[in-house]
Order: C-alpha cells, then sequence, then structure tokens
C-alpha cells in the first residue's frame, strides 16, 4: 500500500463515445410518437389549469371529503393544489421530454483557459495601483493619514449607536417576577384563588400571580411567573430545613420556567414525583426541591415559598430568592 | 385458491404468512382468555360487592392484596374510588397483561356488568371520587371548545401533544393518545390522576373546565386534515422525513431520467 | 426571412447597439453544460428558492406581522374569542379565508425545507466530489454563506406565526442569546425590544425575513451561479473528457429546455407536497403565550440537530464573580456549529495545505479515489445524524417503544464513537473499492459463466472490460505523500518542526492509496 504510483495515465484516453443515434432519428414513427407524447404532456399541464381554475371558483372553502388513507381533506385545497401541481409538473415534463427526445442533442467540446491573467496584464496592474496609490500620497501627508483614521474610527460609532433605541436596558427585569410577599396563587386559566385543600394529594395546579380585576397580564410576566404546585404526602419530601420551611402541608411551588432555556417544564409524573421538560429532556426531581437528575439543566428550579392569608388561600410568603428561567451573564448563582 | 398459489414463492408471501399467524394466534388467545376469565359471573350470584369481590380474589389480590391493602408492586386501592376502578378495568389498562413499565389501553378483561362488581366492591372499601354520571357528562352542552383548547394546552399538551396525540415521558413510560377514549374515562383520569397522571381537583379545575376540555378533545378528534395527509399530528419530525424521502427523493429520481439519454 | 425574424433582428439591433451586448451573450450561449443527475441538486437550491420568493411575496399581502393583541373571530371554530397576535391571527386568516392560502403557506413551508435538503445534498455532492478545489475555493465559501443564511432565513420564517411551537423556539432563541458571556443580555432585550418574548421581535425579524435575507442571498445566489458559469462546470472522469475541457449540451436549446423544464417539475412536486401533505398546522398549535407548551416540541429538520446537541449537552454552569456562564448551551448552540461551520468553511484551503496541491482542478474525484476525504465527510455526516437522531428522540421513544432516556445516552455516547468509527470504516471501503476496481482491469469481469477445461477442471470464464471503461477506472492521478524532511539541504533544522510533522502525517494518511494498474501490468495482461 505503500508504493503509490504518480503515473496518470496507464491506459490511454479512447476519446469521447460516438454519437448514438436515437429512435426518434432514425425512425419517422418513433420520432411521431415522441411529438404526440409531447403534445399528451402539454395537455395534461393544461387540464391542471383548468382544474385550478374550477377548484377556485365552484369548490365551496368549507367542503370536505374523505380520501382513504388521508382522511377528511379540504376539497378546495386539495383541488387547487393538484391543479396547480399537474399544471406545473406536466409542463416541465413536457418541456423535457420534448429535448431529450426531439432536439438536437449532440455532445460540444468547450476548452479551458486557465484562470490566471498573462503577466503583462499583471504587471500593468501592479503598475496602475503603484501609481494610483502614490497620486494618493498617504505616505507623506501625516497630517491626513492621522486625521483619516480618526474620523473612519468615529465614523463607525453613529450606526451602532443608532440601534440603541431598539429596546430597553435590562436593569433587574431577568431577575425580578411579579411576586411579592402575599401575592396570592391564582389557576391558570381562570384566575380563581387557590385554597390548601383544594388539592389532593397527587394534585398539580398551574398557577399565577393574582392581578388586580380587570388588569391584563403582559407577556413578558407570563414569561416569567408561571408557578407550578404540587401536592405530595409530607412525608415523600427529601429538603433541607429551609426549602422544607418553604412548603405548606405538602405543596410545593417551583417556577414552572425551565432553568435551562426556559420553556414551561409542567410535565409532572406523579408515580415517580418527576418533573420533565418537553423542550430538552431535562428531569427534576420534586421531592429534593426540583434537583436535576437528568438533563442539561443546570441548576434546581426555583422554588417560591409559600403559606396561607387569614382566609385559607394559598399565597406567596415572599418573592422568588432567585432569577427564574435561563442563566444570563449578570446572574448571580451562588 | 390456485390464483393465490401462485403467489406462495413470492419473496413477501413468507412474512406475510407469518404476520397472520401471529396475528391469529393473537386474536384466539385474546378471545379465550376473555371467555376463561368470564366465567366466574356464573358462579357468585349473592350482591354485587360479594360478586366484585370474587372477581377482586380471583384477578386481582395476587398483586393487589387479599384486601386490596396493596403490595410491594402494586398500590392499595382503599380509598381510590368508583371512578379510578372504572377507568383502570373499563379501559382495559388493569389487571395487566405484564409487569411492563406502564399498563397499556387494552381490550377489556371484564364486562361492563364484572367491572360494575369490582366498582361496588372497592368503593365500598372506602369512600373516593365516584363514576361521572352521563347527566354530568353532557359536555356538548355545558363546554365551551375555545376555553377548552386553552386548558388543553396550559395542562395537557406537555404531555400528550398539542393534538392530543401523545407523548413521551421518561425512563419509556408515555403519555397516551387521547384520540377515540370515552368522555367518561377522561373524566375519571382527569379527578383520579391515574399512574404517571397527576389529579386535577375539581376545585383546580372545575367540572365545567373538565367538560370543555372533554369537548376540546373529541372536536379534536373529529378535526378534518385541513392542509392533506397529517402525518399522525406530531410536529416537524414527519416533516423533515417526508421533505427528503418524497420531496427530494422524488426530484433526484427525475434529475436521473432528465439526464439519461433518450433511447 | 420570415417576419418573425425580421421583427426580433430589429429589437436585438436596436438592444446591441446600444449596449453591444451580442458578443458575449453569443459566448455564454456556447457554453457548454455536462450531465449528471448530481449536477441539478444546485438547480432543486436555486428553484425552490425562486418558489421561496414567489410564494413568500403571496404570503406577504395578507401577513400583519404585528404582536399587537388581538381577540380571534375567524372561522376557524376552536379558536374563535381567544386572545391572541395579529400575526398569529393573520396566519390564521391566510390558511382558513383566503382561497388558496393554506396551499401557499404549504408550499412555502415545503419549499423551505426541500431547499434546505437540496443546499446539504448538494454540499455534499460537492464535498465527496472535490469541487472544491481550486479554482473553486471562493464558490465553495459562497456557498457555506448561503447554508448559514439559509438556517437563519428559516429560522425567522419558522417563528413569524406566533404560534404555541414557534414561540417555544423563540424562547430557546432569547435563551442562546442570553447565554452569550457579557453582551447576551443587551443583545437580548435590544432584540426583542424589552424581556422575552418583548413587543418588537415579530416585526423585525419580519423586516429582516422578507427584505434584508432574501436580498442577500440574491446577491450571493448571483455570485455563485455566475463564478460557475464563468468558470465552467466540472465534470466526472470520462472517455474524452480532460482537466482542458468539458463535454455537454450547449445552453441552446437542450439545456435550456431541460433545465427550464426542470424547474416547473420542482415546482410541481413542491405543489403536489402541499396540496396532499400538511406542514405546520398552527392553527392546532395554538396561540404562543410563554406558560403553555407541548410535548414533542421540534425544530424544523435542519435546525434539529442543534437541538439535539442542546438536549444532550452535560449540566454544566460555571458560577463565579457574581456571574455565570452556561456551558451547557453555549457548546452545543455556539462553539460547536461554530467550529462545524468554520472547519466546512475552511476544508478547501486545509486539504490543499496537507497535499501541497496547487493546480487547477475541474475533472471530479470519485470518491473512493480520495479515501481521507471521503471518510471525513462520512464522519461529519455521522456526527449530524446522530444529534440529529437525538433532536428528535421523544418522537423516536414514543413510535419504536424506547425511553428518551436511552435515546439520550446512546446518543451521548455515540456521538464521541461513532464519527471516528465511521471515518475508519468509510476509509477501509473506499480501499477496498480501489482493489475491486483494480481486479476488474486486471482480470475482467466475471460472466458467471463456467467452462470446464480439459483436465476436468471448471473455470469461470472472465469477459476484458472495455476500453471506456478501463479509462475511467485508471486515469486518476495517486499523488504521492508529500515529504517534508526536518532537516533542509544544508543540513539545517527547518523552522516549524511541529508543523511540518503534522503535515507530513496528514499528506502519509491523505495519500493511502491502493496502486492502481500501470502501464506495465496492463501489457503484461495482454501477454496472456
Amino acid at each position: 500500500m505503500s508504493t503509490v504510483s504518480n503515473e496518470i495515465e496507464a491506459t490511454e484516453d479512447p476519446g469521447t463515445a460516438p454519437h448514438v443515434l436515437r429512435a426518434a432519428d432514425l425512425n419517422p414513427r418513433s420520432e411521431k410518437r415522441a411529438e404526440q407524447q409531447v403534445a399528451i404532456l402539454f395537455v395534461l399541464s393544461g387540464i391542471g389549469s383548468l382544474l385550478l381554475i374550477y377548484s377556485y371558483v365552484f369548490i365551496d372553502k368549507n367542503l370536505f371529503i374523505f380520501i382513504p388513507v388521508m382522511g377528511n381533506q379540504n376539497a378546495s385545497q386539495l383541488g387547487l393544489g393538484l391543479g396547480m401541481a399537474m399544471s406545473l409538473f406536466f409542463l416541465g415534463m413536457a418541456a423535457i421530454h420534448w429535448a431529450k427526445t426531439l432536439m438536437p442533442e449532440t455532445e460540444v467540446i468547450n476548452h479551458r483557459h486557465e484562470f490566471r491573467s498573462s503577466n503583462e496584464d499583471r504587471e500593468e496592474f501592479v503598475a496602475t495601483v503603484k501609481g494610483g496609490v502614490a497620486g494618493v500620497q498617504l505616505g507623506r501627508r501625516k497630517l491626513i493619514k492621522g486625521s483619516l483614521a480618526g474620523a473612519m474610527g468615529l465614523f463607525a460609532l453613529p450606526p451602532v449607536l443608532l440601534l440603541r433605541d431598539l429596546g430597553p436596558l435590562p436593569k433587574k427585569q431577568l431577575e425580578t417576577t411579579s411576586w411579592k410577599a402575599g401575592t396570592r396563587l391564582v389557576t391558570d386559566p381562570g384566575n380563581r384563588p387557590i385554597l390548601a385543600s383544594d388539592l389532593e394529594v397527587g394534585a398539580v395546579v398551574q398557577t399565577l400571580p393574582a392581578v388586580a380585576e380587570g388588569s391584563e397580564r403582559l407577556l413578558s410576566d407570563i414569561a416569567k411567573d408561571p408557578v407550578l404546585l404540587i401536592r405530595l404526602r409530607p412525608e415523600d419530601f427529601q429538603l433541607t430545613p429551609e426549602k422544607l420551611a418553604m412548603t405548606h402541608e405538602g405543596i410545593i411551588a417551583f417556577s414552572k420556567i425551565c432553568s435551562h432555556m426556559g420553556c414551561a417544564v409542567a410535565l409532572y409524573e406523579q408515580q415517580t414525583k418527576h418533573l420533565l421538560c418537553p423542550c430538552h429532556q431535562s428531569t427534576f426531581d420534586v421531592t429534593r426541591g426540583a434537583k436535576v437528575i437528568f438533563g442539561p439543566a443546570a441548576r434546581p428550579l426555583p422554588q417560591l415559598d409559600i403559606t396561607v392569608d387569614n382566609e385559607g388561600y394559598l399565597i406567596a410568603r415572599a418573592p422568588f430568592s432567585e432569577p427564574v428561567g435561563p442563566s444570563f451573564w449578570e446572574r448571580n448563582s451562588q | 385458491m390456485k390464483r393465490l398459489s401462485r403467489y406462495r414463492r413470492h419473496k413477501v408471501a413468507a412474512p406475510l404468512l407469518l404476520v397472520i399467524a401471529l396475528l391469529g394466534i393473537g386474536a384466539s388467545f385474546n378471545i379465550a382468555s376473555a371467555t376463561i376469565k368470564a366465567t366466574p359471573t356464573t358462579f357468585a350470584r349473592s350482591t354485587a360487592i360479594d360478586e366484585g369481590k370474587q372477581i377482586f380474589l380471583k384477578g386481582c389480590s395476587s398483586c393487589h392484596g387479599l384486601n386490596a391493602e396493596g403490595g410491594s408492586i402494586a398500590p392499595s386501592l382503599i380509598g381510590v374510588g368508583a371512578a379510578s376502578v372504572d377507568f383502570q378495568v373499563g379501559t382495559g389498562r388493569m389487571p395487566m397483561a405484564d409487569m411492563s413499565t406502564q399498563a397499556m389501553r387494552k381490550r377489556p378483561v371484564y364486562n361492563a356488568e364484572q367491572t360494575a362488581a369490582l366498582v361496588a366492591y372497592v368503593s365500598s372499601l372506602a369512600p373516593g371520587p365516584a363514576i361521572p354520571t352521563d347527566a354530568v357528562l353532557n359536555y356538548e352542552r355545558d363546554g365551551s371548545t375555545a376555553q377548552g383548547g386553552e386548558l388543553f394546552r396550559n395542562n395537557c399538551a406537555m404531555c400528550h401533544n398539542f393534538a392530543g396525540q401523545g407523548g413521551a415521558l421518561t425512563q419509556g413510560k408515555y403519555a397516551p393518545t387521547l384520540m377515540g377514549v370515552e368522555p367518561k374515562y377522561i373524566y375519571e383520569a382527569l379527578i383520579t390522576g391515574p399512574q404517571s397522571m397527576p389529579v386535577f381537583s375539581d376545585k383546580t379545575i372545575t367540572p365545567a373546565e373538565k367538560l370543555s376540555l372533554i369537548k376540546w378533545i373529541k372536536a379534536a378528534e373529529k378535526e378534518p386534515n385541513l392542509g392533506g395527509a397529517t402525518m399522525g399530528r406530531i410536529g416537524p419530525v414527519t416533516e423533515g422525513l417526508l421533505a427528503w424521502i418524497l420531496g427530494l427523493g422524488l426530484l433526484i429520481a427525475i434529475a436521473v431520467w432528465l439526464t439519461t439519454k433518450a433511447r | 426571412m420570415t417576419t418573425a425574424e425580421k421583427r426580433i433582428g430589429a429589437v436585438a439591433n436596436y438592444v446591441d447597439e446600444r449596449i453591444g451586448a451580442a458578443g458575449w451573450v453569443k459566448k455564454s450561449l456556447n457554453k457548454v453544460f455536462p450531465d449528471h443527475w448530481s449536477f441539478m441538486l444546485g438547480e432543486v437550491c436555486m428553484y425552490s428558492f425562486i418558489i421561496l420568493l414567489l410564494s413568500g411575496t403571496f404570503l406577504t399581502l395578507w401577513f400583519d406581522p404585528s404582536q399587537r393583541d388581538v381577540i380571534y373571530e375567524g372561522v376557524y371554530a376552536p379558536l374563535k374569542g381567544l386572545k391572541m397576535s395579529a400575526a398569529y391571527a393573520s396566519t390564521l386568516d391566510i390558511s382558513f379565508e383566503v382561497r388558496g392560502g393554506l396551499l401557499m403557506r404549504q408550499i412555502h413551508h415545503w419549499a423551505a425545507n426541500i431547499f434546505m435538503a437540496a443546499i446539504v445534498a448538494h454540499l455534499l455532492r460537492v464535498f465527496f466530489t472535490g469541487a472544491f478545489r481550486k479554482p473553486r475555493e471562493f464558490n465553495w465559501i459562497l456557498g457555506i454563506i448561503l447554508l448559514t443564511l439559509g438556517f437563519v432565513e428559516g429560522l425567522f420564517g419558522y417563528s413569524l406565526p406566533d404560534d404555541l411551537l414557534s414561540g417555544t423556539g423563540l424562547r430557546i432563541t432569547s435563551a442562546i442569546i442570553q447565554a452569550i458571556p457579557l453582551v447576551g443580555t443587551y443583545i437580548s432585550f435590544f432584540l426583542f425590544g424589552g424581556a422575552f418574548p418583548g413587543t418588537g421581535f415579530i416585526p423585525r425579524i419580519f423586516t429582516l425575513h422578507v427584505l434584508l435575507i432574501p436580498g442577500a442571498f440574491l446577491a450571493v445566489i448571483t455570485i455563485h451561479v455566475m463564478l460557475v458559469w464563468y468558470q465552467k462546470h466540472t465534470q466526472f472522469p470520462g472517455p474524452g473528457k480532460t482537466e482542458k475541457n468539458v463535454v455537454g449540451h450547449p445552453i441552446l436549446p437542450v439545456y435550456m429546455a431541460k433545465a427550464g423544464g426542470f424547474f416547473f417539475i420542482v415546482f410541481g412536486v413542491i405543489a403536489f407536497l402541499s396540496a396532499v401533505a400538511s406542514i405546520n398546522p398552527i392553527w392546532l398549535y395554538g396561540p404562543y403565550t410563554p406558560g403553555q407548551i407541548s410535548a414533542g416540541s421540534q425544530p424544523d429538520w435542519y435546525m434539529g440537530w442543534l437541538d439535539g446537541l442542546v438536549r444532550m449537552a452535560p449540566p454544566l454552569e460555571t458560577h463565579a464573580l457574581g456571574h455565570t456562564i452556561s456551558w451547557n448551551i453555549l457548546i452545543p448552540a455556539l462553539i460547536v456549529p461554530g467550529i462545524v461551520f468554520t472547519g466546512m468553511a475552511l476544508y478547501p484551503f486545509i486539504e490543499s495545505w496537507i497535499t501541497g496541491d496547487k493546480r487547477e482542478h475541474h475533472l471530479l474525484d470519485r470518491p473512493r479515489n480520495v479515501p481521507n476525504r471521503t471518510a471525513l465527510g462520512v464522519m461529519s455526516v455521522t456526527f449530524v445524524m446522530v444529534a440529529l437522531i437525538n433532536g428528535g428522540n421523544d418522537i423516536f421513544a414514543t413510535n419504536f417503544d424506547l425511553s428518551i432516556n436511552e435515546i439520550m445516552w446512546f446518543s451521548r455516547i455515540s456521538i464521541f464513537l461513532l464519527p471516528p468509527l465511521s471515518f475508519v470504516i468509510t476509509k477501509r471501503l473506499c480501499l477496498s473499492l480501489q482493489r475491486a476496481d483494480r481486479e476488474l482491469v486486471l482480470h475482467g469481469k466475471e460472466t458467471g459463466r463456467l467452462v470446464r477445461m480439459p483436465n476436468g477442471e471448471f473455470v469461470e470464464v472472465h469477459e476484458p472490460i472495455s476500453a471506456q471503461k478501463r479509462w475511467i477506472l485508471t486515469s486518476h492521478e495517486q499523488p504521492q505523500a508529500l515529504e517534508l524532511p526536518d532537516i533542509d539541504s544544508r543540513g539545517v533544522k527547518r523552522p516549524g518542526g511541529v508543523k511540518n510533522k503534522i503535515r507530513a502525517r496528514l499528506s502519509k494518511a491523505h495519500a493511502v492509496a491502493v496502486p492502481k494498474v500501470s502501464a506495465q501490468e496492463l501489457k503484461e495482461i495482454e501477454g496472456h
């Protein structure tokens, strides 16, 4: 295997194969047939266009027809699509069939030339450029050179600066949510406050912080605020005393926004007590404070400290103690 | 028959026969096991509870314990309620065929009468969620599809997919498809939280909201294929596969035709 | 002269007197294009791009790129009365209230998927046949730019309807941007016009999607195609084909008819797919709100490998000095693709450095004759395939009764194991194929006919192969490895010893081959 040959041609190039005539070149009947085939393809294309027009004008938008395998189909969409497909496809087939069977198809040979310019051209080019550069006299005009560099540098700034108003500065927006001490947890959707007794063991509730009657939630709040309430048997918890104190009678609350990339982690398996994120399959163990047990997430889901108010409704005892959602450079994760 | 025998040496004949044979065996086994299990009804004829207890002792107690107190491989059934038993037995999940990761929906082993007896027995042990009556389940009248959609996307889509087609859970478990499930069983699953599924209490998702959910699921079931064949309604994975295989595949086939010389 | 000819002549004269086009148009019309199905892949890309422009323009006539809240009052009952963005509502209206609107949406999306698939297939063809070698390195880089633009354009297009699936994609995009150290948070706030999902992103990416990126596409495609035109197409080796010529059909009329016809076929096939197969049924996904999610949330296929890499990433984050660096996002979503794309762009230069070959090449390589390159290509494809499979792990899990955890672990191990393994296997396969070629030239092809010799022995008759076939199997070069001695002719140690050693080592690996049949050997055969 080590002996390799640099020999280019072991045999001789037999040259381009002789041109073989096609049936249509030889036989007038074949030629006629090919012509007819092309014509049929063009006619099929025309039928396609007519089908499209018919479907557009006459088929009701809400008509459904049953087609085996495909199920109930919208007749208008199917007619328009098939008409269009036929019209285009057979037009192309006709052109190609025509070219293949009837158009002269002798092979032609083009010759290649090296792309490199001739030496004279190159020399002339170099001379021209050199002359041009010399005319600018940048080497001699020190003052111009310096001021030009300065001006160019400054010139680059405004376009970047002009983009500044694209958005506000982040400030503390990623660190804070709408949860405050005493905010009621309400169902999402429904906006109903929740009594601790509303949850049986094994129950989950998707919740949001209560908002004043009539006020709208911003999507940017919904991107941070959702909280998942889960009720376990209190003896199932394996939490530190601080985290255990944040639960209420076996009810534990986690941010529903994944600590990895911000998808909604709402896939709760009641038997294993695991939370799974459907985006990248990070798995969190609810009994151990949403500790990551599988997948790419690096941090547990932030836990919300909950209790009940004097009417017995679940409320946040304190805001989240850490930013929710995916990591970012300014996040202090220690 | 002669015409058929012509194909017996065809290359797909052997695998095809094998598949038919396997299906035949499976079907006859199913029928046989159903008839064997069905016999207990003829013996016990006292009250429904007694009858249920008999069925329980025969079919369930080996895992769930003689008094439904549970065992090392199966949970206690005391207090699970009528709805739970009706769901598990009615959808064929219980008794389990084998100790797989998860009980599957299959042809029920017990008929309606036997199921009712089992329900009566288990719910006599301790109270629990009851089976919703037909009057409660009037989702066509009491539900709203749009509200159901909102609820579904908030509470169900993360496991059962946006169109109720089911999805993957951890370690080989899965959320089953919701297509073709009777409204009663959807309702029961919501209030009892079978297997991996959590409980959706009546206080947090009200009975009216549950009916909206059912109405939406039923609408999704009947949803026509508006844009053509759906390929499972499971998102872009099958779409990409089709783009490569049918789309680019067809175009390459035509390109091959295009570039070969006509005869 | 007929009247029609006279009229055309008059128009041509009018134009030519003003711009003198006859000369170069004549020259262009004489260009010759070689026939091979794989040369049509690039055309599929270009044609699907044109289809994207046409169908996209149709969609803009109704699409409202706004994140303003509206209450849906359209015809689709399951969403009636819900609050949603104007972008989503107008996409629903295009789908249900504009006749042919859904068809156009589906044509646009299928065309996008096929566009990206064709780009990848075209890229692989160019790579495996060595069409990127001098003088075509510029066009290779332009191709990589087009591929990159395709990713961005596709992601933006997927995000525009503002449905639950595309919103989830944007959520992930914003997390990737946020993960960039130092400036990520700021870039994210500026792009989205505030905290995610902001109010400005959809109108902004709409402008990028319909104006800026298509403009860039058009410019780069034009240069790409003009360079092909100017440098003339490469051709596969064969009788009569040399480095100095191109054998094929002239533009007029055959190539024009075939290529023109093929445009309609590409359009027709995409229209057919759009008629019978649903794609991106946004009405089923529902409007986007960040609190909701669907099982099996996937990107379109060309982004799937990135999502697969993100899924398999280890849970690594650095927390120090009050800052956080998310390696679990940075490595799979930015660093690895960065390396892959840079490596791809630089490959022509790397290979030429390894082989020391600075000549022009117009004859393509048969992939088996360059085992190292072919193996590298298969290795890269394997890498992307493993990642792509993991990107759909939840779908595969439910459909094939597997567990996502198993698929994830399989991918985590395979991503390191399978690419090198496929490199070794491919290289060996290439060498075996070379050996088979050699056997074929030396001993002809087996006919399956047995002949009984006078002494009772059975032998199979071998038929000599044709001169054309023999030429194809023997005309390729087998370059030798570079000799890069540590010490030069004057006995002085060369600078850059380590670099030279690496280069010599790579060059040796690149030159491994089964020696092709030599003229000497052939002569001996003829003796029999």
